[in-house]
């Protein structure tokens, strides 16, 4: 599946629900589902602090994929983790870094990832921009 | 007193809906929602006489440098100061601090001095003496707190000594709502000649403060915490501090005569009001004063702590809530934790259900550390609030612990 695919995929499976709890709830299992980071990696070189909660990122690059694995203290913080993951794990450092994340902005969570919220989501997503620009030039050189 | 519903009827925010849901709005510890009169009062500056204070010779500014004054008047009886030079405005609590901290500094600290804080103090009351320390060579020395969330009285009178050159205390702890005993503490700091700064911003709006009678030397809060408007703050200090201390910031009206040899600065109060004050602010807060004065301070401190006992005791039932901070001395502040349940969790549900509290660490760091804790959720209710929307809230509460089993 393309990025947009998944970002779309993301989208239906949220438009189920008009009722915030169940978009909650959801978010809550995702949460539950999320690849647990190696606990060797939740440590203060992969901890992203926000004021609200933490959120600790963990790149891998195999020199053509980037795979992320992550974890946060707050369980609802910890499924949008879980979507960001789904949607740019396992890509080229290219595809991360041209990708547009419309999805949050479509499921209603768009509050969630702004700047006055300090959940360390929105330094998540700078920081794997940012781990996929890293690559991108080692792959260069 | 007003019944509630009419007392309710004058904030016209608090019947507005969040999320289609009635709004709760238990975060009055961050800021207060504004009475009618006090937007009204707003307006008016702009809507009739707005125009700069103390500096034209014309109808508006007399209007409004009037208004101002009165305003000036209106905070010095409210906190019953003996003069109104001892009342100057400033942009909060925040400014108010920062303002003395530099100014006292400057004046009296010198390399060894020492500074006494309490740990349960506001980052806003923290971190203004660690810069000044750090521009004077002083130290920074701290009250510590027990698991109910009180200062050890004890340990204060213990590292109160002769380096001591200012005691700065909150009265009410912002994160815990703590009452600290600041008769005790003053008392004790003037019998070793040792001033004392009492941080108002969480006591001013929950019952009496006289200034005169509590003998503090410098005390400061904001406008906004007592339903006035943002961007005001008030310091009181004492004349003979105030006339001592340099001014924390140069400008326009602060000085008498300007020559690029030599400043010479305005009399008091103005000498600490450098630039433009914020005038529509300062008379919007003086409106609030009036409002708070209507309601009757006395019967707002009774209905608060019957809404503390509600509240505490609604909460306590609630299996797996821990409250933090159970001194006998509070005001209408209650801040918990969930088991197993993080609190940013919490706060997104019940902000769901249009209840607004605030999580986290409340600026007060610290404190959080002294119970090992990432932050708290923070219920702070006042007069307005009502047992339906505790009830709410412990709903609420109940509603999340069931989504995260």
């Amino acid at each position: 599946m393309t990025i947009s695919e998944i970002q779309n995929s993301i989208i239906d499976e949220f438009s189920m629900f008009d009722d915030w709890m169940d978009k909650y709830n959801l978010l809550i299992d995702l949460g539950k589902e999320l690849p647990v980071i190696d606990p060797k990696f939740k440590v203060k070189d992969f901890l992203i602090e926000g004021c609200q909660s933490k959120v600790w990122l963990h790149p891998e690059f195999d020199g053509k994929l980037i795979t992320f694995t992550a974890d946060s203290d707050a369980i609802i913080t910890r499924g949008i983790v879980a979507l960001l993951i789904k949607v740019l794990s396992g890509r080229t450092p290219e595809e991360i870094l041209a990708t547009d994340l419309y999805f949050i902005e479509k499921i209603g969570l768009r509050q969630n990832l702004s700047p006055t919220r300090s959940n360390g989501l929105l330094s998540m997503v700078r920081q794997m921009k940012l781990y996929a620009m890293a690559y991108q030039a080692q792959m260069s050189k | 007193m007003k019944d509630i519903a009419e007392i309710r009827a004058d904030f016209p925010i608090l019947g507005r809906k969040v999320y289609n849901k009635p709004l709760v709005y238990f975060d009055n510890g961050a800021t207060t929602q504004k009475p009618q009169s006090v937007i009204d009062a707003l307006t008016e500056v702009y809507t009739t006489y707005n125009s700069n204070i103390h500096r034209g010779v014309h109808y508006l500014s007399d209007t409004s440098s009037e208004a101002y004054e009165a305003a000036r008047e209106k905070v010095r009886s409210f906190i019953n100061a003996g003069r109104r030079e001892e009342v100057v405005f400033t942009s909060g609590t925040t400014g108010s601090i920062n303002g003395i901290a530099f100014s006292f500094g400057e004046r009296y600290i010198k390399t060894g001095d020492e500074i006494i804080v309490s740990h349960l103090e506001h980052h806003a009351n923290i971190v203004p003496w660690q810069m000044m320390c750090e521009r004077k060579g002083a130290v920074l020395r701290v009250i510590p707190i027990n698991d109910s969330g009180e200062i050890i009285f004890e340990e204060y009178l213990k590292i109160l000594s002769k380096k001591t050159k200012l005691v700065s205390v909150t009265q009410v702890s912002n994160a815990l709502g703590t009452i600290l005993p600041i008769n005790k503490i003053i008392t004790a700091a003037h019998s070793v000649s040792v001033p004392v700064l009492i941080d108002g911003a969480q006591g001013i709006q929950h019952g009496m403060v006289d200034v005169k009678a509590m003998d503090c030397d410098f005390y400061v809060f904001s406008g906004h915490k007592i339903y006035g408007p943002n961007g005001i703050g008030v310091l009181y200090g004492k004349e003979k501090w105030l006339t001592e201390l340099p001014p924390f910031q140069g400008g326009g009206d602060m000085v008498d005569k300007v020559t690029f040899e030599k400043t010479t600065y305005n009399a008091l109060p103005f000498k600490f009001e450098a630039g433009t004050m914020n005038y529509p602010a300062a008379i919007g807060l003086g409106s609030a004063l009036d409002y708070v004065t209507g309601i009757g301070r006395v019967d707002i401190a009774m209905r608060e702590k019957e809404l503390l006992a509600y509240a505490t005791e609604k909460l306590s039932g609630i299996k797996g809530l821990k409250i933090y901070g159970n001194s006998a001395s509070k005001i209408s502040t209650i801040s918990f934790l969930l088991d197993k349940i993080h609190q940013y969790d919490t706060g997104m549900i019940l902000d769901k259900m249009g209840i607004a509290v605030r999580t986290g660490t409340h600026c007060a760091q610290p404190v959080m550390d002294h119970y090992g804790i990432g932050g708290t959720i923070r219920a702070s209710i006042c007069f307005y609030n009502t047992k339906e929307e505790i009830d709410s809230l412990a709903a609420g509460i109940e509603k999340v612990i069931s989504m995260f089993e």
